[in-house]
Formats: structure tokens, C-alpha cells, sequence
């Protein structure tokens, strides 16, 4: 929910990209969604893709609630979300196992690397243990360099053979947001 | 618990499923699953025995799945107020296909019986308009209901969203199916995909 600094690196990143190309290989059709800045150049790419719809929500738990429906009709999805938005999920997470359908969220982390803010760090903390307890296998990007093979796996996992999949992207990949200089 | 002039949720529910035709039908943890079980079990019913405030949130990606069947979620005031705020998610995509009834007993009366914030002050037709979602009402006679379950299978003026005020009465539970995987699996089959 916080918008980082614009730094030409940023910019000019191309992992976001990587991932949005494998969701399309993948025919990921529904993209429901938390804003997070870590997502911006993403969330960007499915708006503007029209095989692919990107829903914004008003809390993340109505993701999971949603993929369950859009797999019920016959197509794939992912959630997109900050590490704080997992806490939100806990019980909806219970679909996952009930339906075994292919559940694939990407989440952006806070609370990590450098965090500056405080509040950010308990969720951030807790995040990966959460979605462990809650069944959801936890996968981890922290390098540009190794975020298409985690996302083939992760992916693979998921639509392939119904595993509940998360990729954590790592505070250290999409930069720590810069309160003060 | 009965007060005179209430309809039957019953009645509503199998009004509202007597000819349903392709539509498919997601009912809320509770009572409103029991409901749809007692319409008939149908490969196009989603019971949900859990999940409390996500029956909307699955209705919406059937209904942006499956654009050119009719989709119905029916659920009770209490798992629609833990959910309200995929009726702003809803009312921002506006899929067409999807309406909303809510059986609306003013308690929890899977629990006991405990009053719901809409016995006094919440009006979920109006937050459902003030959503996005314009068609959004309250219907209060069976004639009533059986103008919304036509109007239910036009998939090109939703969504709608109904509010029907029932008698509260406890009913003998009628239960469906259990079985997430069961009913995934059978819904998609009647869509025609296999499983994976």
C-alpha cells in the first residue's frame, strides 16, 4: 500500500516483466489484486492485457474466495498482494485445501531487509510461517536473476498439480522503500 | 421467532431455483446451503460449509469465468456482512451475469440466534447501490421473487442485488454435500472440464 521511490533501477526492472510473460504462457485469466508498489509494473502489464482481467480488491481474503470461483468456471488465476495482506487471508486460506484447486499468490514483502517502518515488521516476520500452517508451499525470489525459474516452478506446481503455491518476493529484490535519506 | 407477513426462505429459495435452466447457484455457509440442498441437489450447486463471507467473492469469478450462464449467490445477513466489501469489488466489475440474493433473518441463527446488525441499523441494499450496483432491491412477496428469478437469467442486466426479509424461524437443517472437492469437481464437470 506504499508507493516507493522511483529510482532509475527501478525503472528500468525487468523481472515484473518476466512474471507477467509466464502468467500469459501459463493463461492466467483472472489477476485479482492489493495494490503494493512492489506489484505497480505488473499490475500495470494485465490491465493492459486484454486476456487477462485484473480485479482490485478491498481486502486480499476476497482473492482467494474469488480463484476458488474462477477455477470452478474454468480459469486460472493469481493473487496478487503485500506480505501484511497474508494475515487477511488466514481463514479463506482453508479453500485451498478443501477444494485443492490451483492456488498461486505473488507476494511482495515488507517488514525485511532494511524495513524502516516498524509496523511492517510483525507480519513481514510471521508471513512465510502463516502460509506454511495455513498448507500453502512458500517459495522464495530474492535476486532479478532467479525470479523466472522460481516463477516457472511455482507456477508449474500450482496449475500442474493443484499445490498451493507462494512466491515471496523478497524486500532485497524490489528495494526498501526510502522514508528518509 | 415467526412473525406474520415474512415469506418462507424455503420457498424462496426453491422460487427462485424452480427454473433455473443452466444457472449455477453458490450458497452461503449456513442455512442458505441448507436451502438450495431442499430446492433439489443439482451439478451446479456450490455449497459452502465455511468460508464465511466469501459466497459473493466465488460467485463473481463463476460469473467472470462463465460470462454466458447465469450465476446466483444466495447467502444469509451475517455472511453477507462479513463479506461486504466484495460488493464494491463487484459493483466495480459489473459482471452482467451475477445476482446477489440475501435471506435476510436479522440474526445469526446458526449460533443461537444472536441478532444481526440489519435488525436495527445496516441496510445492505443500500450499500449494494451506493457499490455500484444499481439493480439492487428489496423484495418482499413471492411475486416478487418469481419476477427476480426471471430476471436472474438475462445475463446482459446485472448485477442485481436483492435483500428478502424472512421469517426467522430455524428450519430442519436439510444438509448437501460436504465435500469441497466433490462439488468443484462436479461443477466443473457440468461445465465440461476434467479434472486436472
Amino acid at each position: 500500500m506504499h508507493a516507493r521511490s522511483d529510482t532509475p533501477a527501478e525503472q528500468a526492472a525487468s523481472w515484473p516483466d518476466d512474471i507477467f510473460a509466464l502468467l500469459k504462457r501459463f493463461e492466467v485469466r483472472q489477476v485479482p489484486y492489493v495494490p503494493d508498489a512492489g506489484h505497480s509494473q505488473l499490475i500495470n502489464r494485465v490491465l493492459g492485457e486484454p486476456s487477462m482481467r485484473g480485479i482490485p480488491l478491498t481486502t486480499e481474503e476476497e482473492g482467494v474466495a474469488l480463484l476458488v470461483g474462477a477455477w470452478a468456471g474454468g480459469q486460472r488465476g493469481v493473487l496478487l498482494m503485500q506480505s501484511s495482506g497474508v494475515g487477511n487471508c488466514i481463514n479463506m486460506l482453508s479453500l485451498t485445501q478443501i477444494f485443492r484447486f490451483p492456488f498461486l499468490t505473488l507476494v511482495t514483502m515488507r517488514g525485511e531487509w532494511g524495513e524502516f517502518n516498524p509496523w511492517q515488521v510483525p507480519m513481514g516476520t510471521s508471513t512465510q510461517g502463516v502460509l506454511e500452517l495455513a498448507g500453502v508451499k512458500v517459495l522464495r525470489a530474492s535476486h532479478a536473476a532467479e525470479v523466472n525459474d522460481v516463477m516457472e516452478a511455482a507456477a508449474s506446481q500450482a496449475y500442474d498439480a493443484c499445490t498451493p503455491t507462494a512466491v515471496l518476493l523478497s524486500q532485497r529484490l524490489i528495494g526498501t522503500k526510502v522514508f528518509v535519506k | 421467532m415467526s412473525k406474520a407477513n415474512l415469506l418462507d426462505r424455503r420457498q424462496v429459495v426453491a422460487t427462485l431455483l424452480a427454473e433455473r435452466k443452466g444457472a449455477i447457484a453458490i450458497g452461503g455457509l449456513g442455512a442458505s446451503t441448507y436451502d438450495i440442498a431442499a430446492a433439489g441437489d443439482h451439478d451446479r450447486n456450490f455449497y459452502l460449509w465455511g468460508a464465511m463471507g466469501g459466497a459473493v467473492m466465488i460467485g463473481l469469478g463463476l460469473a467472470l469465468a462463465q460470462p454466458n450462464l447465469p450465476v446466483v449467490v444466495i447467502t444469509g445477513d451475517g455472511e453477507m456482512l462479513m463479506g461486504m466489501g466484495s460488493l464494491a469489488t463487484v459493483g466495480l466489475q459489473k459482471p452482467k451475469n451475477l445476482s446477489i440474493v440475501v435471506l435476510d433473518n436479522e440474526s445469526y441463527g446458526e449460533t443461537g440466534g444472536q441478532v444481526s446488525h440489519t435488525a436495527a441499523t445496516a441496510d445492505l441494499v443500500g450499500v449494494a447501490r451506493a457499490c455500484g450496483i444499481s439493480d439492487s432491491r428489496t423484495l418482499s412477496t413471492l411475486g416478487e421473487i418469481e419476477a427476480f428469478a426471471t430476471g436472474m437469467q438475462d445475463i446482459s442486466t446485472g448485477p442485481r442485488f436483492a435483500n428478502v426479509k424472512i421469517d426467522g424461524a430455524n428450519l430442519d437443517r436439510v444438509l448437501s454435500n460436504r465435500d469441497g472437492i466433490f462439488v468443484l469437481t462436479r461443477l466443473r464437470g457440468s461445465l465440461g472440464y476434467s479434472p486436472i
